[in-house]
């Protein structure tokens, strides 16, 4: 294990050897190897003749928060929508390359249990025109993840309760999730995708759409889950990942170039393009 | 500006606002028009007769037209027995599955189908039904209604599932669903109302048609008992006493045309009512 932070630390996370770790300051890390929850290499995305992705190798740790950075169009949502395979919807996409969850490719299973194991929350909440409770309900339902009435209303209230929104609908449970606010709204789908106990959630640009408060709440939310949780968050906004993040990457043009502590990146990149990005200079 | 152009401006606009709010008035009144000559004189010699007896002979008065609307009713339900399954499967496959020449030849084929005159689709039936059985029938006439029904349940259909957003069926894969799960218990359910909507007044439509049925379910002074005997139907019982030259048949001509009128005027009013609840749900 390496004690403090080189000048390439991203390179050296992009191959992936087994004692590439780095360490934040003060608090000691395990090894990448045993820690990685996600982990790829060397992956290369199409989208028909355009690569939108080169390369991109990274490893995402177990029960920290990972946030993706960079420029409109730099393919960091692109990267987080291969991690669940949701780019297969999108018609002459193709992928290159390896990500293997726990160590078994993701391109190996059925992509129904893989999207279970790896929950994902979207830029604009899209609660399904159903009750709250119904919302909730629904990845137990047709998972079948639940043994009778009284197990799926507990699984409900414990999901809600996870989201930090249990108190807001407890009394509205049957009323239709468009009567709630845009912030309630993300928090649903959050508990939504919470509901069915994934072990990764990704959250792509999940407080775009909502104001500071409601922002601050899914902050708060996300702190929360990463005990039980590994969690990847796509964001625009560079205060947010320093807020929220343990490490950052950041993404230009479709490459990986930089991926370290979010202290690191912030405070001491080692790449010029991550610094003129962080502070600023251009994006 | 000076103030010749402008005089002459607001000149031109009073004309044009005449003109248009004159046509809006046109186009609004002729229904207004019809429905009060219809209940003037067709309203006049309703009775509950009129609901519950069959015709009489020539020269004998009073009588009614029972069997007319049983077998309107008849007729609208074998057309719905065809029509429907196919026309709402088929946009099923267009808007969730097609995608290639075979979606855009079957979408050109049923554009054509909307276009064929109601008539031609009659000897159709005539020639496939009539023809062999040797004999007029409910069955036939139903079919005709049915043939005509299924080029606008495909596309009406279609139509209202491709207004599903993405992100819903985004985020009901993203829980695991697979895509035949998430069209069944997501994107369906959210096109709900409008697809009842489209087949209510589908159904309204060809419940007053005439054309179709003078030469396969024919007519019957009697009561048409099961499928294979020739009925009688509101809009043909409309034709018939319309061109006939007694009095009292006039009259009985104007209620069942009344009738029917505000037969199809309630499925529109109760179609639209559920598509305007829809929307208060939906976004």
């Amino acid at each position: 294990m390496m004690p403090a932070p080189t000048k390439q630390p991203s390179s050296e996370i992009k191959t992936a050897a087994p004692a590439a770790a780095n360490a934040p300051e003060g608090e000691g890390k395990p090894t990448m190897e045993s820690d990685a929850k996600l982990c790829a290499t060397n992956l290369n995305f199409f989208y028909g003749s355009f690569q939108a992705l080169h390369g991109i190798s990274m490893q995402i740790y177990t029960n920290k928060v990972t946030a993706f950075i960079g420029p409109s169009g730099c393919g960091k949502s692109t990267f987080l929508r291969t991690l669940n395979r949701m780019y297969e919807s999108v018609r002459g996409s193709r992928v290159e390359g390896t990500i293997l969850l726990d160590g078994q490719s993701i391109f190996d299973v059925e992509v129904s249990g893989l999207r279970r194991r790896v929950g994902m929350v979207f830029q604009r909440s899209n609660p399904f025109p159903k009750s709250i409770f119904e919302n909730v309900a629904y990845g137990l339902r047709i998972n079948g993840m639940y043994e009778d009435r009284a197990g799926l209303r507990d699984s409900v209230e414990r999901s809600l309760r996870r989201a930090a929104l249990w108190d807001e609908v407890k009394d509205k449970l049957n009323q239709s999730a468009y009567g709630l606010s845009g912030g309630q709204q993300q928090r649903l789908c959050i508990a939504r995708a919470l509901a069915v106990d994934p072990e990764v959630l990704l959250l792509d640009e999940p407080c775009s759409a909502l104001d500071p408060i409601a922002t601050a709440k899914i902050e708060d939310l996300i702190f929360q889950l990463k005990s039980s949780c590994t969690i990847v968050i796509v964001t625009h906004n560079m205060q947010q990942a320093a807020r929220v993040a343990d490490n950052t990457g950041f993404f230009l043009l479709g490459r990986l170039i930089e991926f370290d502590s979010t202290t690191v990146i912030f405070k001491t990149p080692a790449c010029k393009e991550t610094e003129d990005y962080v502070t600023g200079r251009f994006g | 500006m000076t103030n010749g152009l402008l005089l002459r401006r607001k000149a031109v606009n009073a004309v044009m606002l005449t003109i248009t709010g004159l046509c809006a008035f046109l186009a609004a009144g002729v229904l207004v028009y019809i429905l009060g000559y219809l209940f003037v004189h067709g309203a006049a010699s309703l009775n509950w007769n009129f609901f519950t007896k069959l015709p009489t002979p020539v020269g004998e008065t009073g009588g009614g037209m029972a069997n007319a609307i049983v077998g309107s009713a008849k007729l609208v339900m074998i057309a719905s027995c065809v029509g429907i399954p196919i026309g709402f499967l088929a946009g099923v496959y267009l808007a969730e599955f097609g995608g290639g020449t075979f979606s855009f030849l079957v979408r050109y084929v049923t554009d054509l189908l909307n276009g064929v005159p109601s008539i031609v689709i009659g000897i159709f039936a005539y020639t496939v039904i009539v023809l062999p059985q040797k004999h007029f029938s409910a069955l036939a006439g139903g079919l005709a209604l049915g043939v005509m029904m299924i080029p606008i349940a495909v596309r009406s259909t279609e139509e209202f599932l491709r207004a599903v957003p993405v992100s819903l069926r985004e985020g009901a894969v993203a829980l695991g669903a697979t895509k035949a799960k998430s069209i069944l218990t997501v994107v369906i359910p959210a096109a709900k109302n409008g697809i009842i909507t489209g087949i209510m007044l589908n159904l309204a439509r060809v419940s007053g048609e005439t054309a179709p049925l003078l030469f396969t379910s024919f007519s019957n002074r009697y009561w048409s008992e099961g499928l294979s005997q020739p009925t009688a139907a509101l809009p043909v019982m409309i034709f018939t006493y319309a061109i006939a030259p007694y009095e009292d048949w006039h009259q009985q001509a104007w209620s069942a045309g009344f009738v029917l009128l505000t037969l199809v005027l309630a499925v529109n009013v109760i179609a639209r009512l559920i598509l305007a609840r829809r929307k208060h749900v939906a976004r």
